[in-house]
């Protein structure tokens, strides 16, 4: 009565779970502990960050795409359960996979650092795996750090909860410690799944990847009846059928098995090529015996964030297309259309869940592709209504109306900051500077505050992360979603160089901060852009008003004063290198900008 | 407007050293270093340089044999002129020129009426020196002036005093030189138009034939790399450096000396021909640790350590680098040297579409050659770059 075979196993000794957690408090070394103790990896496959499957999520120590993995656990009592471990991202960006992933769940563990307690994101996906029912396990993690301080966060911990403070695990996920405790306390307290294993089948998918040589690989959550190998499968939200040539589980590496059943945790292999054919969220069912309603919650990925990327080297701009192409099959919510920039020449206009995915993309286009890139400010969606009734979206300031506008709108986030009550008076200054509306305020300790408001997307695009960091000395953590449109007093400030528009610096920002702005990037471009023959005005403008301004000066002297015998070597090397750069120039009417001047002036925003 | 009337002059000295055969001989010690100085240079005692000039000389004369027997290096015909850089040549006791002009002329001949320059800093000429340099051949002296303001020399580091230059060229001059040239640097932090202009005129007041007037460049790694950088002292600015040019040039001018490269000025005939040769893309042999060479459409570099220099003169390996020119690199020597002389270039060297525009930009005059304007020759990169595309 203990079978524990894919496709067989009890949905009594199956428990479903997550780990939620903070960026570095230690989730993918938990999971490796867990993997390790368990025997479910052998010490000699062993490796660090285990679920981890892209380079950049080893070294950010993020979690990009979900990961499940099948542990088989045998109790002290001797009964064998199978523990599936749903690793999620921990990203505000990928909030919508976070919350498929719990859905796949029963439970939750709750990993806190033992040293800096409960941080803003962690407490945004508890309150989704609150929303979902999932039960709770609270675990301290890092106890033997001796900055450790377990009864503090402990009793932060209970009173978010409302558990009590014995209930809160302490372990050490890089010693071991505690680790068997906490696996007794999954089987124990998280619920075996329940649904019907005999209704017509029901999957939901929690994530889907694409792999070079299998096509894309589905991961599912059964939650009624069973597939096996060879059925048919319909995807209810599309309506398409495929046929699944392989499914099984991931054990950890993929296992095939001639069936799933409700309860368990898998993948499915059907041969398609483009995720966006098997998307997060949607419900498998069986084609032969469909389910009538599906399991719900399924939305199309909406892009938040849109930036231009642009090829340092023009010729690359196909190479760029064919790795845009590529990273879309494994990345349903990636957007992008063909962009041209005077300043910037050929590219695209993609359009992102946020920041990170933004940052993620450009990572791998350099990576994986080796594509040298430049990419424009992050832009929101704006939506905006002319005098004469009609309305267009804006993702690029460059495309802002010049005509009348009637009126402006644009995207605002709740937005949760948890920080050391010390800072309040620093993160009200910092919100109330950047338009936010304080919605309410709760002390998760008499040391710890949690302060929620509303704030234009706009400004967390723009630098309110690094500013609430520098604020409170990094104590801060933020999370936000997505609260509709609003209506501001935006307007366009346009940067002109020698009375030319670059079009790669126009910024739709409010009107308050358009002077700051305006003066901001011309002092910037100032200093970046080489002095040429003759002086060069640099600009900034709302329409035809101009609001700011700077000189370049005309430049009158270049030539090195001094070319013997043992310069001329020295002297052809850099002239040949000055020769490769020129290649590079942009033309903005009459003035050379080197591109690196536009690389500069762009990221100088996002590393401020 | 650009006199053009000195041109042949210098046209006529261009055929004589044109295909000619120079020698920079490369002295590198100094009894202290200057804060803006990154040339190959040692420290060292005036008391230590009998010693240190004797080896250095045998090893100078080894690679001049050396030289002379290896297939790439080798120039069949007598040496045209000799110069002897630093670090500071002057330092070095007369036997050990005459050691190097002995091998020079037992090896490969000296041309009669060759010129055979060497530097000097002011404080260390003596008219015996001077005398004995004159009698083992040394026919050209090159003092190192660089201001004649006490503050300016101060934050140069220079050891001399105000005037001491004017008393070395005077002292030069009795002996029998009558070929003198003074360096001049302006552009020096704190330097004053008023400074520079006073130094102009004090150098002219000399009565020398040639002066060398560059701007100040801080080399990274200079001592006054880090003083500017710690905010001891203000970089120095391109636009200040520019004035002080134009002036130079006027002054200069209006005193006889025509500029016959960006950076050099001189009365007909007493152009320096050692350095027109590097100019021209004549062939010329470097001896002495680091010092560079050019042979042939080969350039090479010695190693720069003295010991291991010196090493190699004796097993024949104290070229530490050297790279053939292809064609295209030779072209762009050519374009980036000639545009430096007043006698310019060839236009047939360089595309007609280039040379229209920076004619219509102030920066070129075209006639049978091409020259730089004054204004082209503040601005000479960008014009080499415009001809190089």
């Amino acid at each position: 009565m203990s079978d524990t075979t894919p496709g067989q196993t009890d949905q009594a000794l199956i428990r479903n779970f997550c780990i939620i957690a903070h960026i570095d408090h230690g989730k993918s070394t938990l999971a490796d502990r867990m993997l390790q103790a368990t025997g479910t990896v052998s010490e000699r496959d062993m490796r660090s960050q285990y679920l981890d499957r892209m380079d950049i999520e080893r070294e950010r120590g993020i979690t990009i795409k979900s990961q499940a993995v099948r542990i088989p656990y045998r109790t002290p009592l001797g009964q064998t359960y199978v523990l599936n471990l749903i690793d999620t991202p921990g990203h505000v960006d990928f909030t919508y996979e976070v919350s498929r992933s719990l859905a796949a769940c029963e439970g939750a563990v709750l990993l806190v650092d033992a040293a800096q307690g409960i941080e803003a994101q962690t407490l945004a996906n508890l309150y989704l795996a609150l929303d979902n029912d999932l039960e709770i396990i609270p675990v301290l993690n890092k106890i033997d750090l001796p900055a450790a301080q377990p009864e503090r966060f402990a009793e932060e911990l209970s009173h978010i909860i409302g558990c009590d403070e014995s209930d809160v695990l302490r372990v050490s996920a890089k010693t071991g410690e505690g680790v068997a405790e906490l696996l007794d306390r999954v089987v124990e307290v998280i619920p075996a799944p329940s649904g019907d294993p005999q209704a017509p089948a029901r999957a939901l998918i929690f994530d889907s990847v694409y792999d070079t040589y299998r096509g894309v690989v589905t991961y599912v959550r059964m939650v009624d009846g069973a597939l096996a190998q060879r059925d048919r499968i319909r995807m209810m939200s599309t309506r398409a059928t495929h046929e699944t040539l392989e499914l099984g589980v991931i054990s950890p590496e993929p296992v095939p098995a001639s069936g799933i059943r409700a309860g368990e945790v898998g993948y499915l292999i059907t041969g398609v090529k483009d995720v966006r054919q098997s998307r997060v969220g949607d419900t498998v069912t069986s084609e032969r015996d469909p389910a009538a309603v599906s399991l719900g919650g399924y939305q199309d990925p909406k892009p938040m964030v849109y930036s231009g990327l642009f090829p340092l080297d023009g010729s690359d701009y196909p190479d760029l297309r064919d790795a845009l192409d590529k990273l879309k099959l494994n990345d349903a919510a990636l957007v992008y259309e063909p962009e041209t920039s005077a300043a910037l020449g050929f590219g695209f206009r993609c359009g992102f869940l946020g920041l990170l995915h933004l940052e993620i993309i450009r990572e791998r286009l350099d990576r994986e592709f080796g594509l040298d890139l430049i990419a424009t400010a992050p832009s929101v969606v704006y939506e905006v209504l002319l005098d004469d009734g009609s309305e267009s979206v804006v993702t690029n300031p460059s495309e802002f109306p010049d005509g009348k506008i009637a009126a402006v709108s644009e995207p605002v986030v709740k937005a949760t900051v948890i920080a050391p009550s010390e800072y309040v008076g620093a993160i009200m200054e910092l919100c109330q500077s950047r338009r936010g509306a304080l919605l309410g305020m709760d002390y998760l300790s008499p040391e710890r505050v949690e302060l929620r408001y509303t704030l234009p997307l706009a400004e967390i695009v723009f630098d309110f992360f690094d500013a609430l960091k520098s604020k409170t000395r990094g104590y801060a953590s933020l999370d936000y979603e997505p609260a509709g449109q609003q209506e501001s007093d935006l307007v366009k400030v346009d940067i002109l160089l020698n009375g030319e528009p670059v079009d790669a610096f126009s910024a739709i920002v409010h009107r308050d901060s358009a002077y700051n702005y305006g003066v901001a990037i011309a002092a910037k471009l100032r200093e970046l852009i080489p002095r040429q023959q003759f002086e060069v005005p640099v600009q900034a403008a709302i329409g035809s008003r101009i609001i700011a301004r700077e000189t370049i000066r005309a430049i009158r002297k270049d030539v090195l004063a001094k070319c013997y015998g043992g310069d001329v070597s020295r002297k052809r090397k850099l002239l040949e290198r000055q020769k490769e750069g020129k290649k590079r120039m942009k033309m903005v009417g009459r003035v050379e900008v080197p591109q690196e001047a536009f690389i500069a002036a762009l990221s100088a925003d996002n590393d401020k | 407007m650009e006199s053009m009337a000195d041109v042949d002059a210098v046209t006529v000295t261009a055929q004589t050293v044109r295909g000619s055969f120079g020698v920079y001989v490369h002295v590198p010690y100094c009894t202290s270093r200057c804060g803006y100085c990154d040339f190959n240079t040692y420290l060292a005692g005036s008391a230590d340089m009998v010693e240190l000039g004797a080896q250095w000389a045998a090893g100078v004369a080894a690679e001049i044999s050396a030289h002379r027997r290896a297939e790439t290096l080798a120039i069949e015909r007598p040496v045209d002129t000799v110069f002897f850089g630093g670090g500071t040549p002057s330092l070095l006791p007369v036997p050990a020129i005459a050691t190097v002009l002995d091998a020079l002329a037992e090896t490969c001949g000296i041309e009669p009426g060759a010129e055979i320059t060497i530097e000097a800093n002011p404080e260390s000429v003596s008219p015996r020196n001077l005398r004995d340099l004159l009698a083992v051949g040394v026919n050209r002296l090159s003092v190192g002036m660089q201001s004649d303001d006490p503050r300016v020399l101060d934050v140069l580091d220079r050891a001399h005093q105000a005037g001491a230059a004017q008393r070395a060229v005077a002292l030069a001059m009795q002996a029998g030189f009558t070929r003198c040239s003074l360096d001049l640097i302006y552009g020096t932090p704190g330097e004053t138009i008023e400074s520079w202009r006073a130094s102009l005129a004090a150098a002219l007041a000399t009565e020398v034939g040639h002066i060398s007037a560059y701007a100040l460049a801080i080399p990274r790694g200079t001592a006054m790399a880090r003083r500017i950088a710690a905010g001891e002292l203000p970089m120095p600015d391109d636009d200040d450096a520019a004035t002080k040019y134009e002036i130079a040039d006027e002054l200069l001018g209006a005193a006889g000396l025509d500029w016959y490269e960006v950076s050099n000025w001189a009365a007909p005939g007493q152009e320096c021909r050692h350095n027109l040769g590097y100019w021209r893309g004549g062939d010329w042999w470097g001896l002495g640790p680091g010092a560079h060479g050019h042979v042939r459409g080969v350039r090479y570099e010695n190693h720069k350590l003295p010991d291991r220099w010196f090493r190699g003169t004796t097993d024949g390996t104290s070229v530490a680098r050297s790279e053939t020119l292809d064609p295209s690199q030779r072209h762009t020597e050519h374009v980036m040297l000639a545009t430096r002389l007043r006698e310019g270039l060839d236009p047939a060297m360089v595309p007609q579409s280039a040379v229209q525009s920076l004619v219509e930009q102030g920066l070129l005059i075209h006639d049978d050659r091409l020259r730089l304007t004054r204004r082209g020759r503040l601005l000479g990169d960008r014009v080499v770059l415009a001809l190089l595309e």
